[in-house]
């Protein structure tokens, strides 16, 4: 089952999801197998920022029924770090590479896809909009008007598709996709994690070290299903699905409400290879 | 990402089969409050010392209030090239949800795994070049990944000593492990060998000549591992400790077992730097417990 993601061909539609999958570590523990055997058919990078990051304190998980909470906190090597010591090892990948991108400011933002617009090894470029906009004091992902500005900035710097990651956390996501699309975004992919909050039993404060994260896993796979509906029944662009993906059925689900392709998030984590199986069984049932 | 770049890591992990696969449990017995189970691992490699797994069940994870959902990183505590593949055994304890449903396997039953995952212990001359032998420190469930250390050393021919603590009775399995006539054992309760911490033994033994010359490693619970990173810190002596903290992945996926770097803001992520670190890597071994 072949797919074209923006003009990207894909081998198989199943994805994973930025910051589910590390494929610079996977290669440590798993060896040449990981580029033998890659689960996924494209893969997106953890989030970069303009500046390096060291993410948030610990604790930074808690299992939930059926999921888990996380509050990582974007660490990342910066702009810098990521061009220098991650790119030439991530261009090795049998895949193309799409680099998820997030800063506070338009100007920081169109810093960063610049500088990826320059690269060859860079498919396309997905924009992490789920952080306020420090001038407007915004979440860009839950404002129409602040992610049509932000697309009409970056849309001139690169004719590489821009994918634009929608935040769930929102009434409803499709104002927010239909904005996106109106700036020039070639794709939008959601659903990013639902905000959430863990307590301590011992103590009955927060037990993450930044009090709040974000709910994934197959808890979260229904409102993702429904959000999905949504957001493709709003636009003429590409629609990339997550949210809970454990099975191909799950997949064969998103995209029969409207995905063109699927990513695969937490499910990585309990089966390193979860993206091959799913796209099996995802091919078996089609 | 070249072919020859593949060996990065300058550690002795040993690789992992890329994806979980099913191993058949062929064991699981009491063992003074804890369990020890094993499994039947028809692909994988033999693991080095101080490497982990990801453990699910097969069937029956999950099943009451959506919990355990993720897999559980666990030592191995003993590993045996056998016909059918390499028998895996870990030693469990009931603390929550997942290791509840891992406490009541019954052979037959199928094991989720992923591994071995992680990075090793290190040689004592590697630690110390001057050390002639290994001194090795646990406490309760913790005394799992020292068992095969132990063998393996003592397979290389270096020797080593043990010291292991408990809290009481109901929490002091694991023993049949090691080779009791070589073990030093600390109670809290005095109901084996020493009243008190199995650290007070590491700092009778750290009072001897030979503190220079000694590679300590520890693995244990948190306040446990940071008495013995500060009293070989105060001592000069180099130390390992097999560390735990949550842990969704265990392949560098989900960033969530960061572990403070000494002196810097920044974190390690236990399961691909660590689990087992050098003592002067972190700046404290006080990190979350993870509420198995």
């Amino acid at each position: 089952m072949t797919v074209d993601l923006c003009g990207i061909p894909l081998r198989h539609p199943i994805l994973n999801g930025s910051g589910t999958f590390d494929a610079i570590a996977a290669r440590r523990a798993f060896g040449d197998a990981l580029l033998d055997e890659f689960p996924f058919s494209a893969f997106v990078s953890k989030t970069i920022t303009p500046e390096p990051r060291a993410g948030n304190p610990p604790p930074r998980l808690w299992e939930t029924p059926a999921g888990m909470i996380n509050s990582i906190g974007l660490p990342n090597k910066g702009l810098d770090g990521f061009l220098a010591r991650d790119l030439p090892e991530l261009a090795e990948l049998p895949v193309p590479l799409i680099v998820s991108v997030m800063a506070t400011s338009r100007e920081q933002f169109a810093r960063l896809v610049g500088a990826l617009a320059a690269r060859d090894e860079v498919a396309a470029v997905e924009l992490n909009v789920s952080c306020p906009n420090v001038e407007s004091g915004l979440v860009v992902g839950e404002s129409p008007e602040e992610t049509r500005a932000l697309l009409a900035e970056l849309r001139p710097l690169t004719e590489k598709p821009l994918i634009v990651k929608l935040t769930p956390n929102v009434p409803t996501p499709a104002p927010i996709a239909v904005a996106a699309q109106e700036g020039g975004a070639d794709a939008v992919s959601l659903i990013n994690t639902l905000r959430a909050a863990a307590i301590d039993p011992a103590t009955g404060a927060p037990w993450l070290g930044a009090e709040r994260g974000g709910l994934s896993g197959p808890a979260v796979r229904a409102i993702a299903l429904n959000q999905v509906r949504e957001v493709a029944a709003a636009v003429e662009i590409a629609v990339i699905g997550m949210g809970g993906v454990a099975r191909g059925r799950h997949a064969a689900d998103l995209l029969a409400a409207g995905a063109t392709a699927v990513a695969v998030g937490t499910e990585n984590f309990r089966d390193p290879a979860a993206g091959t199986r799913i796209a099996s069984e995802l091919d078996k049932a089609a | 990402m070249s072919r020859q770049a593949s060996e990065a890591s300058a550690d002795a992990r040993v690789t992992a089969p890329l994806g979980r696969r099913a191993c058949e449990v062929t064991r699981n017995v009491p063992s003074d409050g804890y369990r020890i189970f094993s499994a039947l691992d028809p692909d994988g490699p033999e693991p080095a010392a101080g490497q982990f797994y990801m453990l699910a069940t097969e069937s029956g994870w999950g099943s009451e209030d959506g919990r355990p959902y993720l897999a559980r990183a666990f030592s191995v505590a003993d590993c045996e090239r056998e016909r059918g593949g390499v028998r895996l055994d870990f030693l469990a304890q009931d603390v929550g949800p997942g290791t509840a449903r891992l406490c009541e396997l019954e052979p037959g039953e199928r094991l989720w795994i992923h591994g071995p995952l992680g990075r090793p212990f290190s040689a004592p001359a590697e630690l110390n070049p001057g050390a002639p032998g290994a001194v090795l420190v646990g406490g309760g469930i913790g005394v799992a990944p020292l068992a095969l250390w132990r063998r393996r050393l003592l397979a290389a021919g270096t020797p080593s000593r043990v010291l292991l603590g408990f809290r009481d009775r109901a929490n002091s399995g694991g023993l049949e492990l090691f080779d009791c006539s070589e073990v030093r054992l600390a109670s809290e309760d005095g109901h084996r060998g020493h009243r008190g911490y199995v650290t007070d033994l590491l700092a009778v033994l750290l009072e001897g000549d030979d503190a220079a010359t000694a590679a300590v490693y520890a693995c244990g619970p948190p306040a446990m591992l940071e008495a013995v990173r500060v009293m070989c810190a105060d001592r000069e002596v180099p130390c390992e400790l097999a560390m735990e903290t949550p842990m969704a992945c265990g392949f560098g996926a989900c960033f969530g077992c960061a572990v403070p770097l000494a002196g810097s803001d920044g974190y390690m992520r236990l399961c691909v730097d660590g689990p087992v670190v050098r003592g002067e890597e972190i700046e404290t071994a006080l990190v979350a417990g993870s509420g198995h």
